[in-house]
């Protein structure tokens, strides 16, 4: 039997990733990646919390953010190849335009 | 009838509307007759109003038409209202008669300007305003009317607006103006607080009940409504905006600055007589106003060479005597003066018009002379006017001032102060004006060889109107004649109706003082004749047959000459003690307090606020990576104070 506290230790410890992820990552895409790897915590840590209390919501609120996931990473990643065909990188360090 | 009273002021108004709306589009012909049938029409409204009024039994003359509410606010309910009873029926036969004669006349005098439509839509303005103030029925809708005169006269002084002179003149106008303007709403603010009317009838009717005769109160007001009729009708100290009037075209002149608009005061206190009888002290400053005027500009009259400022100054004390009838309670004295003058006085402008038409647009005296053989319908009709102003017996001027000075000394409220000085007013009007008269028809031909090549009688359409108006100045006293010539005085019984109570007093007056006046009244006539016509040969003497005697006698008084040349110094005193200070604060406020202080304090808020956000825009770097990592640390902070919590 695998305890809640260890769905919570390996949540914590993805959504870590996902964080350095982002703050490190100079990738555009792997930085898209990181949010997707934060997001899925969540959503691990709503399913095992679901299974622990043993009530639905849980698994409701995480089809709605599958759901949701999907069409932001269309979104997302359309505005990736957008801004890679203006600037031809994927450095999101040089997408600084926006600045005083 | 009576039901298209309304359509004497809607008349002009259509003429204003039709030149004003399809300026410069109509043809040159088109605008004159627009400008004059309108005015006529009018007219023959107006008379065919009188005559219906004229049958109605004496007492009962009031013809009171109401257009629809204006202000219904209240207590303040305000109509647009016309009142025609046997005063402002005069005033409307003044206004549209002289003022149809001065339409046709302009027609010929404005006949090179290249603006004739701008001309003759202020012209019909003006006449519109005009009929609206002698026809208002109320305090509120005859300030509308005088706003509007004050607006027409302001255009059309400075219709040559290309000349600075011109423009300025305008300016000044309107500016002076606005003082007495203020004190006329106040007094009518006064009126309605007290009375809670405004209606002319009923302020009349109630003011006995609600003012304390001869208190403070009604002093006040009445010398409030006089403020407004000193800048109006141009007396001291407000006086000094019409001489330089004369700048505007001369049919403006004569209509406007000589026979309507400046009564405009003259009527207003005939009209509110109800109150000005109850508050004698304020009568008193009215007639020494008057009188003072009236003399005074009469002096400054003897020394101006420019034709038009002359009849100016003379208008400035005539009106005086207007003040000086209405300040000894002889309103219908003052009314009757107001009407002769209309006359002769529009008659002298539209000769000197004709005159300078003639000269090309020289004014100068000294550059004229000789003129009689070259423009005798001009002559001949300007000597009627320069006889019947100077007071020659038979004449309508005869008639009028005779009347005011023998009410000046007779009257309950009269002095025999106020007859001596308004006697010496008498010699020198008839001095100046002979003068004029010489300097500009006989001796010498002064002007230059080529002026003299182009002198030309002015055609049909000037001189037409000058006869008229010449044989109005002749027959226009007959309906005033006094009583002692044993004739009824028409104007007097016309009038009274509307001056019942301005009458009274004297009347009761005249009859302690029992039948001994007929004779005084004969010796005082005939002691102004005589003063008349000494200052007619005296005029003869030195301006026509011994011309040297004007020089001597001018180096002589060189100083009082120069004096009365520079107008008594007024413009320079009111410039030094008015105009300049009032420049001087205004180049403070706009230099020191509005640039310094104000801009200062909002352009240094605004420097302020650059150098904060320029510091505070640092932070935003464009990096993604900054942001988030800011985001997180914000995050984290958060955590932990809801954990620590």
């Amino acid at each position: 039997m695998i305890t809640l506290s260890a769905y919570v230790v390996v949540a914590m410890v993805l959504f870590g990733i996902g964080v350095i992820g982002v703050l490190v990552s100079r990738n555009v895409i792997i930085l898209f990646m990181s949010v997707e790897l934060m997001l899925n915590a969540a959503n691990l840590t709503l399913i095992a919390f679901s299974r622990a209390l043993n009530v639905l919501d849980g698994h409701v609120f995480v089809f709605l953010v599958l759901t949701i996931a999907a069409a932001e990473a269309a979104v997302g990643l359309a505005m990736v190849i957008t801004l890679f065909r203006n600037r031809e990188t994927v450095n999101i360090d040089r997408y600084n335009i926006l600045k005083w | 009838m009576s039901d298209y009273l309304f359509l004497v002021p809607i008349f002009p108004l259509i003429g204003f509307l039709t030149n004003g709306l399809l300026l410069g589009r109509l043809p040159r012909p088109v605008v004159s007759f627009v400008g004059c049938s309108t005015v006529f029409l009018s007219f023959a409204l107006s008379v065919m109003l009188f005559f219906e009024l004229k049958a109605m039994p004496a007492g009962l003359r009031v013809i009171e038409q109401v257009l629809f509410t204006w202000v219904p606010s209240g207590d303040f309910h305000v109509n647009v209202a016309l009142l025609l009873d046997p005063l402002s029926a005069v005033m409307i036969l003044v206004v549209t008669g002289v003022g149809f004669l001065i339409h046709v006349y302009s027609v010929g005098y404005m006949h090179h300007d290249p603006c004739p439509g701008r001309y003759f839509t202020y012209l019909n303005l003006f006449t519109f305003a005009m009929l609206t103030l002698v026809l208002a029925d109320n305090f509120m809708l005859m300030f509308v009317g005088w706003e509007g005169v004050g607006l027409c006269s302001y255009l059309l002084i400075g219709f040559w607006f290309e000349k600075k002179s011109a423009s300025d003149a305008g300016k000044k106008a309107f500016i002076v103006n606005r003082i007495g303007d203020f004190g006329f709403l106040l007094g009518m603010f006064i009126i309605f607080w007290s009375v809670g009317s405004l209606d002319f009838l009923v302020v009349a009717e109630k003011a006995p009940l609600v003012f304390a005769a001869g208190g403070a109160l009604i002093t006040t007001t009445c010398l409030l409504l006089f403020v407004g009729a000193i800048g109006k009708s141009a007396q001291i100290p407000l006086y000094v905006w019409l001489p330089d009037a004369m700048e505007g075209p001369t049919p403006v002149s004569a209509l406007i600055h000589a026979a309507t608009m400046v009564t405009a005061g003259v009527y207003m206190i005939a009209r509110t007589n109800a109150l000005f009888i109850m508050a004698p002290d304020a009568l008193l400053v009215v007639a020494v106003i008057g009188v003072v005027t009236a003399l005074y500009a009469a002096t400054i009259g003897l020394a101006q060479n420019d034709i038009k400022r002359v009849l100016a100054y003379s208008t400035v004390s005539q009106l005086g005597y207007m003040f000086l009838a209405c300040g000894v309670a002889a309103f219908t004295a003052g009314i009757f003066h107001l009407m002769t003058h209309a006359f002769f006085k529009a008659l002298l402008f539209l000769g000197a018009g004709s005159v300078i038409h003639a000269m090309s647009d020289e004014q100068d005296m000294r550059h004229m002379g000789g003129l009689k053989k070259y423009l005798p319908v001009t002559f001949i009709t300007m000597l009627i006017a320069t006889l019947a102003i100077a007071g020659i017996p038979g004449l309508s001027g005869f008639f009028s001032k005779d009347e005011i000075l023998w009410k000046a000394f007779s009257s309950q409220f009269g002095h025999p102060l106020f007859w001596v000085l308004g006697f010496i007013t008498a010699g020198l009007t008839a001095f100046y004006m002979f003068r004029l008269v010489f300097m500009t028809f006989y001796g010498k031909e002064r002007m230059d060889s080529e002026t003299r090549a182009h002198i030309h009688e002015s055609p049909k359409s000037m001189t037409v109107p000058l006869v008229i108006l010449a044989v109005f100045s002749v027959i226009g006293g007959l309906v005033g004649m006094p009583h002692i010539f044993g004739v009824t005085n028409y104007f007097e019984h016309w009038l009274e109706p509307v001056m019942a109570q301005g009458q009274q007093a004297p009347a009761s007056h005249a009859l302690a003082a029992g039948g001994g006046d007929t004779g005084a009244e004969w010796g005082l006539m005939l002691a102004s004749v005589a003063l008349v016509l000494v200052s007619i040969y005296f005029a003869y003497v030195v301006y026509n047959k011994r011309t040297e005697l004007a020089t001597s006698l001018r180096e002589r008084f060189s100083a009082l000459h120069k004096v009365l040349l520079n107008k008594y110094y007024i413009d320079e005193f009111y410039g030094a003690v008015v105009v300049r200070p009032v420049v001087y604060f205004s180049l403070f406020m706009w230099k020191v307090f509005d640039v310094v202080v104000i801009d200062g304090f909002l352009n240094g808020l605004a420097s302020r606020y650059e150098e904060v956000s320029d510091f505070v825009r640092t932070g935003q770097t464009g990096r993604v990576r900054t942001y988030a990592t800011v985001f997180v640390f914000g995050v984290v902070v958060i955590v932990a104070y809801l954990a620590l919590d």
